[in-house]
C-alpha cells in the first residue's frame, strides 16, 4: 500500500485567545489517499472545521496550539516556512467556502481573480492565464463561460458564484481540496448540482477531497469515507458504506436515528439524543460523549478513551463496541 | 427538556448580572478610561467647589502684580493681565467651561435622540422628511453655524448654549436613526409587533435599551468638541462675557501677553485640552465596554 | 388532522416589493415575492411550505403574521375578515404567533429571558404577578428549568435553549396558530430532533395549528400533515404530505423532491434533476413561471399562467400538463404522433 497522500497524526488545536484554553480538536488522526473523498461530518463546535483549517495552516498562529503532524504529498505542514506556505496554499491543496461571495474579492471581475491567481503562481503570459481560466470555467460547467469571466462575484447568482469559487481554487491545479460546507447556503436543486460537480472533479482530476458537512446527506453523495467528529474528536471512521449501513459509535447511531427520514411513522417521535454537546473549554473527563451516552458506564468516565479497529478501515473510539455491535445484530 | 434532562437538585434561582453592570465591570478594568475619568471627576469636584478650593477671589487683581510666571510666591499658577490670581482663575473657569461644553451635548442628546428614533422608528416619509430637514443643519460647518446662530441672537451664555445645542442635535439624529432603523429589522421587534404591541410600547421596552447606549457613547464624544466651539465662541465675545472667568474667554484676553508669559497664557489652552481628551479617552473606553456580545 | 374547518383562509394574496432608482425614488422594478396566493390552513393541521430562496414563503408568513400589509388580497380567520370591525388587528395578533429561524436576533438581549417571554401578556393588559408566574410555567414546560434560566440573558445560552425560549414566548399568548419560519433549520441535528419532539407535544397539548416553513424535505415530510411547494412567488402545489411525497404533480415538486441527497452510498444520485439557479423574482418569466427549468414544458407553457386547480383528492396543482383544456395535452399527442 502506498503511503496516503494527505496524513494528518493526532493533531491537537487548543485556542489560547480567550480567557480559557479551548481544546478545538483532540488527537485526530486521518488518512486520505490520493483520488480520494473524505468527509468530516459533525455539528457546530465539533472540530471538523479547525481539523480542516489546520491542513491549511489557516488558524490564527498567534492565538492557538498546534500539536500533532501533518503530512501532504509527503512534506511536512508543520515545518513550511512563510514563503513555503503560500507556495502550498493554492499549488497543492486549495480551499472552497460556504460563502463564496465573502471569499470572492468584490472589486475585481472572476476571470481577473483567476488569472492573478496563477501568476502569482506560475511565470506564464496574460493570455495563457486567460485561456487557463476558460477552461477552469467550463471544467465547472459555467454556461456562456467566455462572457462570465467578466462578471464581478455580485452579479452572479449563488449557484454560479460556489462554481466559480470552484474554478479558482483549481487554478494552480491543487492536488487537495478542501471544502467547508460548500453547499449548505445554497437551494436543494442547486445543492445536488455542485455535490455533482465535486464527485466529477475528483473521478476527473484525481483530486483527494476533504469535504466539511454537518448534513450526512451531503456527506454521503461525496464521500468514499466518512470521519465523524465530536468534541473535536473522530469518534467514528469508516467507509460511506460501513458509516451508514453498520454505525457502532452511540454518537453516530444517534446520530442517524434522530434524523427525519422517508420511512418515518407520522406522529411517531424522533430518537433525539439527549442533552447538548460539552463545553470545550471544559470537557470531562473520560469519553466527551459519555454524558448523553445511552450505554456509558462508570469506565467511560475516566482516563482517556483508545480507539478500536471494527473492520478493515473501520474504527472508533469507544470501549462499548460490543453492546453496538449486539443492538445491531438484534 | 432533554437539554436539563440529567436530574438537578432544585438549585438557587440564578440571576445574571445585567448588561450595563457587565458594561461597568469592564469599564472599571480599563486603566486610560479610569485615569480619564479621575481627571475629570478631580476638575469637576474643584469647579463645583470653588469657592472652598480656590485660593482667592477670581475677580480681584491688583495691576502691580500683573503677570506674574508661573510659581511665583502666592501666585503658584501665576497672575493674568489685570493681576488676577490664575489658579483661582482656572478653577472657577471650569464652572462655566464645563457647563457650556456639558450642556448643550445633553440637551442635543435628549432632543437629536427623540429624532432620530422616531425617524428610525417609523421609516417611509416621515424618515425621509425628518432627515432631510436635520440634512440642511448638517450640511453648514459646524463652526461656521455655531458663530452665526449666536450672532444672530447675541451674545450672551444663554444663546450661546442654545447655539451650540442646535449645532449637536444634527449629528445625533443622524446616528440615532442609523441604529435604531437597524434595530427594526431586527427579529425581536417583529416579534414584538406580532404580539399586539404599539408603537410607543415597542420604542419604550425593546428600542431604547437597545439604542441610548451607542448614542451615549456617541454624545461624550462630542463634548469635547462642544468644549472648544465654546471657548471659540467666548474668545470672539459671543459666549460668556468678561470678567467672569472662563477657558475659552482666558485665552483670549491672554492673548496679548503671549510674547511675555508664554506659558501663563497657554494655561487655559491647556485645561480645555486636558478635559476634552479626557472626555474623548472616557468616550473610547466606553465604546469599548460596550462592544461585546449582548 | 381532527376537522376540516379552515382557520385561516387568505385570498389572492399579492406582495411586490418596490426597487427605487434615479434622483427621485421612483419605482423602476418590483419584486415579486407573493404573487396571488389562495391558501386555506385547517384546524389543528400541521401545513408545510417548501421553495427554494425567492420562492415567497418568509414573505408569506409575514403576511399571514400581518407583519407587512399585502398589496392585495385578504385574510379571514375562522371566518372573520382580519382588520373588520369584527376581528381588530391586535384581537387577530394573539391569535397568530411566529418562531424565527434565527434564535439569537428574535430576543432582546438587553432583557432576561422571563422579560422577553412576558412582554407578550404584559401588552394584553395581563397583571405583571399573573404574568410571571404563567412565563415560569412556559418555561418549564419547554423544558427549561425557571429557576436556572428565567433570569439569564439570550446570549448565555445555547442555540437550542433560546429556540425553546422564542417557543415559549410565542406560547405566552395561547394563540391557535404558530407559524415556524425555518424555526430548527439553524440547530444542530441532535438538538433540532429534541426541539421536533418537542413541537410534536405541544401541539398536542394545547391543540395548536402549525404553519412550518422549512428547506428540510425530510423534516418537512415528518411533521406535516399537508405540504404546500411554491415557487417563484407562486403556489405550485399543495396536498396531502404523503401523496405528494409519493406522487408529486408539478414538475418542479418532482425536481425538488429527488434534488435531496440520498441516503444510500451504493445508489447515489447520478444526475441533477434540475440545471440552473432559480430566476430572479425581479423579473420573473412569462407563464408558468417554471416553464425556463421544466423538463416537459410545452408550447403553451411560456404563453399562459396556469391556474391552481384540484387534480386529485385533496391535491391542487398549478400546471398546464395536468389541465386537459389548457391546449398542452392536445399539442403533446400530436406532437407524439409526427
Amino acid at each position: 500500500m502506498t503511503a496516503p497522500f494527505l496524513s494528518i497524526q493526532n493533531l491537537g488545536v487548543t485556542f489560547t485567545g480567550g480567557t480559557r484554553p479551548v481544546r478545538a480538536v483532540n488527537d485526530v488522526s486521518l488518512d486520505v489517499a490520493e483520488g480520494e473523498a473524505v468527509a468530516l461530518i459533525g455539528e457546530s463546535g465539533s472540530g471538523k472545521s479547525v481539523t480542516m483549517r489546520a491542513v491549511m495552516r489557516l488558524n490564527p498562529e498567534n492565538r492557538s496550539k498546534l500539536e500533532g503532524k501533518i503530512m501532504v504529498g509527503g512534506r511536512d505542514v508543520m515545518g513550511l516556512n512563510t514563503r513555503a506556505l503560500s507556495a502550498f496554499r493554492g499549488a497543492e491543496a486549495a480551499m472552497i467556502f460556504q460563502e463564496p461571495l465573502l471569499a470572492l474579492d468584490p472589486v475585481y471581475t472572476l476571470g481577473d481573480q483567476i488569472v492573478e491567481t496563477i501568476r502569482r503562481h506560475e511565470p506564464i503570459s496574460k493570455e495563457a492565464a486567460r485561456a487557463r481560466a476558460l477552461d477552469l470555467f467550463d471544467r465547472v460547467r459555467i454556461p456562456s463561460a467566455k462572457s462570465r469571466l467578466d462578471n464581478y462575484p455580485h452579479e452572479m447568482s449563488g449557484g454560479m458564484r460556489q462554481r466559480a469559487m470552484i474554478a479558482l481554487a483549481l487554478s494552480c491545479r491543487p492536488k487537495l481540496l478542501l471544502a467547508d460546507e460548500p453547499t449548505t447556503a445554497l437551494d436543494a436543486t442547486v445543492q445536488i448540482q455542485v455535490l455533482l460537480l465535486l464527485r466529477e472533479l475528483q473521478r476527473d482530476l484525481g483530486l483527494s477531497i476533504i469535504f466539511v458537512t454537518h448534513d450526512i446527506g451531503a456527506a454521503v453523495e461525496v464521500a468514499d469515507r466518512i470521519a465523524v467528529m465530536y468534541a473535536g474528536q473522530i469518534v467514528e471512521q469508516a467507509t460511506a458504506r460501513d458509516l451508514i449501513r453498520t454505525p457502532r459509535h452511540p454518537y453516530t447511531l444517534g446520530l442517524l436515528k434522530s434524523r427525519a427520514h422517508d420511512a418515518m411513522v407520522k406522529g411517531s417521535k424522533l430518537d433525539a439524543i439527549p442533552g447538548a454537546p460539552p463545553d470545550l473549554a471544559n470537557l470531562p473527563e473520560g469519553c466527551p460523549f459519555a454524558p448523553r451516552c445511552f450505554l456509558a458506564d462508570a469506565g467511560c468516565r475516566t482516563g482517556s478513551i483508545g480507539i478500536a479497529q471494527i473492520s478493515e478501515g473501520h474504527q472508533a473510539r469507544c470501549r462499548r463496541l460490543d453492546q453496538t455491535a449486539l443492538r445491531d445484530a438484534g | 427538556m432533554a437539554d436539563i434532562a440529567i436530574a438537578t437538585p432544585p438549585v438557587e434561582p440564578v440571576r445574571s448580572a445585567g448588561y450595563w453592570q457587565n458594561v461597568g465591570k469592564r469599564l472599571i478594568r480599563d486603566k486610560t478610561a479610569m485615569a480619564a475619568a479621575a481627571v475629570l471627576a478631580l476638575i469637576t469636584l474643584a469647579a463645583i467647589f470653588a469657592p472652598i478650593v480656590a485660593p482667592m477671589d477670581p475677580l480681584q487683581g491688583r495691576l502691580i502684580n500683573r503677570l506674574q510666571p508661573i510659581g511665583s510666591e502666592g501666585h503658584i499658577l501665576g497672575t493674568d493681565e489685570l493681576g488676577r490670581d490664575m489658579l483661582s482663575r482656572l478653577i472657577w473657569g471650569g464652572r462655566l467651561s464645563l457647563l457650556m461644553g456639558v450642556t448643550p451635548v445633553v440637551l442635543a442628546f435628549f432632543i437629536g435622540s427623540a429624532i432620530g428614533i422616531i425617524a428610525g422608528y417609523a421609516g417611509g416619509w416621515t424618515n425621509t422628511l425628518i432627515m432631510r430637514t436635520v440634512d440642511i443643519f448638517y450640511a453648514f460647518p459646524s463652526v461656521l453655524l455655531a458663530v452665526a446662530l449666536s450672532g444672530a441672537l447675541g451674545a450672551g451664555l444663554g444663546n450661546a448654549l442654545l447655539s451650540l445645542t442646535v449645532v449637536f442635535i444634527p449629528p445625533i439624529a443622524r446616528v440615532a436613526e442609523s441604529v435604531t432603523t437597524r434595530l427594526r429589522s431586527s427579529d425581536f421587534i417583529e416579534a414584538a409587533r406580532a404580539s399586539g404591541a404599539g408603537a410607543l410600547t415597542i420604542v419604550r421596552v425593546h428600542v431604547l435599551g437597545n439604542v441610548l447606549g451607542p448614542i451615549f457613547v456617541y454624545a461624550t464624544s462630542l463634548i469635547a468638541v462642544s468644549m472648544i466651539l465654546a471657548s471659540g465662541l467666548s474668545f470672539l465675545g459671543l459666549g460668556v462675557r468678561p470678567p467672569n472667568p472662563e477657558w475659552g474667554l482666558m485665552l483670549n484676553t491672554l492673548r496679548t501677553a503671549i510674547y511675555a508669559q508664554p506659558w501663563v497664557a497657554a494655561l487655559p489652552g491647556a485645561m480645555i485640552f486636558l478635559v476634552s481628551i479626557s472626555f474623548n479617552l472616557l468616550s473610547d473606553g466606553l465604546r469599548s465596554a460596550m462592544e461585546v456580545r449582548q | 388532522m381532527s376537522t376540516e374547518n379552515a382557520i385561516l383562509t387568505v385570498r389572492n394574496l399579492r406582495k411586490y416589493f418596490p426597487i427605487k432608482g434615479g434622483i427621485l425614488g421612483k419605482t423602476i422594478k418590483n419584486v415579486h415575492a407573493v404573487d396571488g396566493v389562495d391558501l386555506e390552513v385547517f384546524q389543528g393541521e400541521t401545513l408545510g411550505v417548501v421553495g427554494e430562496s425567492g420562492c415567497g414563503k418568509s414573505t408569506t408568513a409575514r403576511l399571514l403574521m400581518q407583519l407587512i400589509e399585502p398589496d392585495e388580497g385578504a385574510l379571514y380567520f375562522e371566518g372573520k375578515l382580519v382588520g373588520s370591525p369584527e376581528l381588530p388587528l391586535k384581537a387577530f395578533r394573539r391569535q397568530v404567533q411566529m418562531v424565527f429561524q434565527d434564535s439569537y436576533s428574535s430576543l432582546n438581549p438587553r432583557l432576561t429571558i422571563e422579560d422577553n417571554i412576558a412582554f407578550g401578556a404584559r401588552v394584553h393588559g395581563t397583571p405583571a404577578r399573573e404574568a410571571l408566574s404563567r412565563t415560569h410555567d412556559l418555561l418549564t414546560r419547554v423544558g427549561l428549568d425557571p429557576a436556572r434560566f428565567a433570569g439569564r440573558y439570550p446570549h448565555e445560552l445555547s442555540g437550542g435553549q433560546r429556540q425553546r425560549v422564542n417557543i415559549a414566548r410565542a406560547l405566552a399568548l395561547r394563540p391557535k396558530i404558530i407559524i415556524l419560519d425555518e424555526a430548527v433549520s439553524a440547530l444542530d441535528k441532535s438538538v433540532e430532533a429534541q426541539v421536533l419532539n418537542l413541537l410534536a407535544d405541544l401541539k398536542a397539548e394545547f391543540g395548536l395549528t402549525y404553519v412550518f416553513i422549512s428547506h428540510d424535505l425530510n423534516v418537512v415530510r415528518f411533521v406535516s400533515d399537508r405540504v404546500m411547494v411554491m415557487y417563484l412567488g407562486k403556489v405550485a402545489e399543495i396536498g396531502d404530505a404523503e401523496a405528494l411525497y409519493a406522487t408529486p404533480l408539478h414538475p418542479y415538486s418532482g425536481a425538488l423532491l429527488s434534488s435531496m441527497p440520498s441516503m444510500d452510498p451504493d445508489n447515489r444520485t447520478m444526475e441533477p434533476a434540475l440545471t440552473g439557479d432559480p430566476p430572479n423574482p425581479i423579473d420573473p418569466p412569462t407563464g408558468c413561471r417554471f416553464h425556463t427549468r421544466c423538463s416537459v414544458v410545452g408550447a403553451v407553457c411560456s404563453q399562459k399562467e396556469p391556474t391552481l386547480t384540484q387534480r386529485a383528492a385533496k391535491h391542487l396543482v398549478a400546471c398546464h400538463a395536468h389541465d386537459p383544456a389548457s391546449g398542452y395535452v392536445a399539442l403533446k399527442a400530436k406532437e407524439a404522433a409526427e
